[in-house]
């Protein structure tokens, strides 16, 4: 009875990680998250009913730059601007580090989505608009957006009434920092059905973790 | 000019104003100001800027969700897909990491991208390149041994068939005209100094580099090429259209940054165009057995950076081009 119990014990411990919220085995979180847990979650999920965005597998650097730019008002955010202002930038590495090495989340599924919104929201996703001077999402964003660290997050599985927020801030200004203004062009070429038709179909999305790969290799001579 | 416009388009002055913005100051509008083709034009409500902006270019090419189900339509799709993933879909044909999406935005229906509609509608034509009239099919051909460092298809392949087919369906109800507004890229203003290196390492690192990456080898993620390398062993080879100074310039001004057609100046173009085409690249597989003996043969010109030496490098100084082996399908 010991030894089977012996030889189920991998499995048992496999079973324990399989139900943690996250599916995986994560650090302890440092004592800054706790002020971030409240509405992003204990594990960086997000809350997407409420609008907060998921916050666990973002880009260090991107995390960094978007604390810097609450606290200096390059996005407007009131509560996000009370919560930056006094970090120090030893606690925004810790809090960047830590939710950049948590593993993504699915959020609760989203609302049933018209099929012609669908539609929309996948040409915009995948091709874009070209007509209307709309670049598609998954050019910058990685297929299945995923992101390219560190300057394009992830927007696959994220809230789709975060995303349309910053759209929204992006056309208003109420959001900047974005590099070379890219997010402001983009989302001031697209309607309110754009917004709501590419949010809905990028927060059905399962997010994925974005690894880089290798390039290429070094150019040692020509190939015909 | 731009100096003035990329402010105010920043502050998020509408496209149709940034249009009529530099029609009132730019000789583009007026070189280009009568297209050969007339099509009722389609402006959508919120305008666009895009690469047609400054082409005069009246013709709109079809939605592609009205590719016909059929048998015909099939192969339409498959060129389509061709165009956007080309190593998934012509593997055997494809060295390096680039797409044909990647010089013909939008999958080759974008005015001012070098759009396949405008090609098509264009051939067969004679090409000083090889001195000889050229079927669209081996202009094609070459796409594929140049630019994707590949190999040609052989003629009447499934691959080159379905990308004229795709070709013809972009273009239909364009009269056959190499004139036709749109075609290729449009022209960008001659630099009031000499391109220049070190002056376009900076525009390069302050508009390109974010997403093709500090030395040009742009970024894969999870396996997949997001961003394409400009130069290096992945990128398009020597005897490549984007290895004229010219035609990056052209391309440049009007397709990049990504999204932000025309907002950089001409001078930044032709810097930063000259930049990218100073670096080292695959070998011109026309090798003539040396860098001297090629560029004699193929580069003899202002436009071409190979066998000449920038930043302290003999450009294409790598020795005979390797055989291309394909990749499997």
């Amino acid at each position: 009875m010991r030894q089977v119990t012996l030889r189920l014990m991998p499995l048992i411990a496999g079973w324990a990680v399989l139900c943690s919220p996250i599916g995986s085995v994560h650090a302890a979180p440092p004592t800054e998250a706790a002020s971030c847990a409240a509405c992003h979650g204990a594990f960086g999920e997000g809350l997407p009913a409420e609008n907060y965005p998921r916050l666990a597998g973002l880009p260090a650097q991107y995390i960094k730059a978007q604390l810097s730019y609450f606290a200096d008002g390059t996005r407007k955010n009131a509560i996000m601007a009370g919560m930056a202002k006094p970090l120090s930038p030893a606690q925004i590495t810790i809090l960047a580090d830590y939710y950049a090495s948590l593993p993504v989340t699915m959020p609760a599924p989203a609302a049933s989505v018209a099929p012609d919104f669908v539609a929309r929201g996948q040409q915009l996703a995948e091709f874009g608009d070209w007509k209307a001077g709309i670049p598609a999402c998954f050019r910058c964003h990685a297929a299945g957006g995923v992101g390219v660290p560190p300057y394009f997050p992830p927007i696959a599985g994220q809230s789709a009434k975060y995303l349309a927020d910053q759209i929204t801030a992006w056309q208003t200004g109420t959001r900047q920092g974005d590099p070379q203004g890219l997010m402001h062009s983009v989302a001031s070429r697209m309607t309110a059905v754009d917004t709501q038709a590419v949010t809905a179909y990028l927060a059905a999305l399962k997010p994925a973790a974005a690894v880089l790969g290798d390039t290429q290799p070094v150019l040692t001579g020509g190939v015909q | 000019m731009n100096a003035l416009i990329k402010p105010l388009f920043k502050r998020g002055i509408t496209p149709l104003a940034y249009a009529v913005l530099l029609g009132a100051s730019a000789p583009l509008l007026a070189a280009d100001a009568a297209p050969a083709v007339t099509q009722p034009s389609v402006i959508p409500a919120m305008a666009a800027l895009n690469a047609a902006l400054l082409t005069g270019a009246t013709f709109t090419p079809p939605d592609p969700a009205s590719i016909p189900k059929d048998e015909f339509g099939q192969v339409v799709q498959l060129g389509r897909n061709i165009m956007f993933e080309t190593k998934k879909y012509a593997p055997e044909y494809v060295g390096n990491s680039l797409s044909c999406v990647n010089c013909h935005t939008d999958g080759g229906a974008m005015a001012g991208s070098a759009p396949l509609w405008g090609a098509w509608v264009s051939y067969p034509a004679y090409r000083a390149k090889n001195k000889k009239v050229n079927t669209y099919e081996e202009r094609l051909q070459g796409c594929f041994r140049f630019s994707m460092n590949g190999k040609a298809p052989p003629l009447g392949s499934e691959v080159l068939v379905a990308l004229q087919a795709y070709s013809y369906w972009l273009a239909r109800g364009l009269p056959v005209d190499e004139k036709v507004a749109g075609r290729g890229y449009p022209n960008v203003p001659e630099p009031a100094l000499a391109p220049d290196f070190v002056r376009g390492k900076a525009v390069y690192e302050a508009q390109c580099a974010i997403c093709h990456a500090a030395n040009g080898e742009g970024r894969v993620v999870n396996g997949a090429v997001v961003f394409p390398p400009l130069w290096g062993a992945q990128s398009f080879n020597w005897g490549a259209g984007m290895g004229s100074i010219a035609n990056a310039a052209k391309f440049i001004y009007a397709n990049m940054p990504y999204g932000q057609s025309y907002s950089l100046t001409p001078q930044q173009a032709w810097d930063v165009a000259y930049y990218m085409d100073g670096q080292e690249r695959p070998q011109d597989p026309r090798y003539e057995g040396s860098v001297a003996a090629t560029r004699a043969k193929y580069h003899d010109n202002k436009n071409s950076l190979y066998g000449t030496t920038v930043n302290g490098v003999l450009l294409g100084d790598t020795g005979a081009p390797k055989s291309f082996k394909g990749n499997k399908s």
